[in-house]
């Protein structure tokens, strides 16, 4: 699905756990995740606090799409 | 002669310790037991070769921790001391096929072992495997288990007695691109001729060379105004509203689902829920937010740190769905997309 979305030209960030997946797909901005069952979560932090980690996991997807990259890039760190 | 020593790697599942609730469970050793699908094995060997020990581990736990399950599992199966290792079949379960795969490369080439699997031909660990090992080419489910065992057992015996390997489409594995010279009995220009009149007439012909598929899309030009950026979300992990009102299927999904985010602030578990059936689905249940980050997109559009959240998102599940489906479904509302000139998409995966 990624492959098809930046085909039609619309530049897309693949946020998933298990990045050689998402490698071999063929995506060409990676965006690791926390976990399979919960990509942009974590159950064990109070409500807040796991808000803030999926606000920084959002803005770093934003940024692999506002980088400029030319071949596959897995955004770390 | 002494019967081979077997050990055989299997996930949580077909363990019978559970389904995807029980996919964080860590590596296990089983001496002396023979599990699930280690009994249809077993069986096939016959006099010739005996499982010795079982090693269970979560396909979440698998993924998720790779460089330490690898290393836990590489130590139980040396102190096994096996002639042979199998792992699998994965069928078409895309996280115990790249299990099955990362633990089959690395007993063959870290320790020296001959080692198989076994899996179906879309799985993503064929991509990333199929190069370095023999995986048995099988069924899309576990009801092609009898099938799959039928193929892995002869080739593992051979293997594991160093005997000389055949081609795939001798032996049932997937083809490795390791050619082989050999003698045919028609002359090049004859077969080649064969061929064309076939194709001129619309009979099935099975070419001697396939040319590599190389299906890379380049990467499209980076967002340069984010702050008037128009951004959507999709999401293989199946979030839809609660009810799931198009029916999307938990596994191999027939269609995708166009859902209108107006007015939405945040998911909730009142509202929405996941459709998905390859990952447990409590805590995407509990907060769907953590699979389709609404909450925090809203967020962002309101401190114009984006220009705005596209008012509808897409979303399907990616549990053993076809190649072919997802690359139609996306193909198809990236179109919608762009007729919505939305500027860049968030797509998250489970």
């Amino acid at each position: 699905m990624v492959k098809e979305i930046e085909r039609a030209g619309i530049p897309v960030v693949h946020v998933c756990t298990v990045t050689p997946i998402s490698m071999t797909v063929g995506a060409n901005r990676i965006v690791p995740a926390i976990a399979i069952p919960h990509p942009l979560g974590n159950p064990n932090l109070d409500h807040e606090e796991e808000f803030k980690l999926r606000r920084k996991l959002v803005e770093k997807a934003l940024k692999a799409l506002e980088t400029e990259v030319d071949g596959q890039t897995v955004f770390e760190g | 002669m002494a019967k081979i020593k077997v050990v055989h790697y299997i996930n949580q599942f077909f363990a019978q310790i559970g389904g995807e609730e029980k996919a964080d469970y860590p590596a296990e050793l089983r001496v002396g037991e023979i599990i699930g699908p280690g009994t249809a094995f077993e069986s096939a060997f016959g006099d010739e070769a005996e499982i010795v020990a079982t090693i269970v581990c979560g396909d979440s736990y698998f993924n998720e921790n790779i460089d330490k399950a690898k290393a836990d599992i590489l130590e139980m199966v040396k102190s096994q001391k096996p002639d042979l290792f199998i792992a699998g079949p994965a069928f078409n379960a895309g996280r115990y096929g790249v299990a099955c795969g990362t633990i089959t490369d690395a007993v063959l080439n870290e320790l020296g072992i001959p080692a198989l699997t076994g899996m179906y031909e879309e799985n993503p660990g064929v991509d990333m495997f199929a190069s370095k090992l023999y995986i048995v080419s099988t069924k899309n489910s576990a009801a092609g288990m009898r099938a799959a065992v039928k193929k892995m057992a002869p080739l593992a015996l051979k293997l594991a007695r160093h005997e000389k390997i055949g081609a795939s489409v001798v032996e049932g594995y997937i083809p490795t691109g390791v050619r082989v010279n050999f003698f045919e009995k028609e002359r090049g220009a004859k077969r080649a001729v064969d061929m064309l009149l076939k194709k001129l007439s619309d009979k099935p012909f099975v070419t001697e060379y396939p040319m590599p598929d190389f299906d890379r899309v380049a990467p499209n030009p980076a967002v340069k105004d984010m702050a008037h950026a128009k951004i959507a979300l999709v999401t293989s992990g199946g979030i839809v509203p609660k009810g799931n009102p198009d029916h999307i299927e938990s596994s191999s999904a027939s269609h995708y689902g166009e859902y209108c985010l107006d007015g939405v602030e945040a998911l909730s578990s009142e509202t929405y829920e996941t459709a998905h059936g390859g990952y447990d689905p409590v805590y995407a249940n509990d907060d769907p937010n953590r699979v389709l980050p609404v909450d925090v997109l809203r967020q962002l559009e309101k401190e114009g740190v984006i220009g705005k959240l596209h008012d509808k998102y897409y979303s399907t599940v990616g549990n053993g769905t076809a190649v072919a489906s997802a690359k139609a479904f996306a193909a198809e509302y990236a179109q919608k997309l762009l007729e919505d000139h939305v500027d860049a998409v968030i797509l998250t995966s489970t």
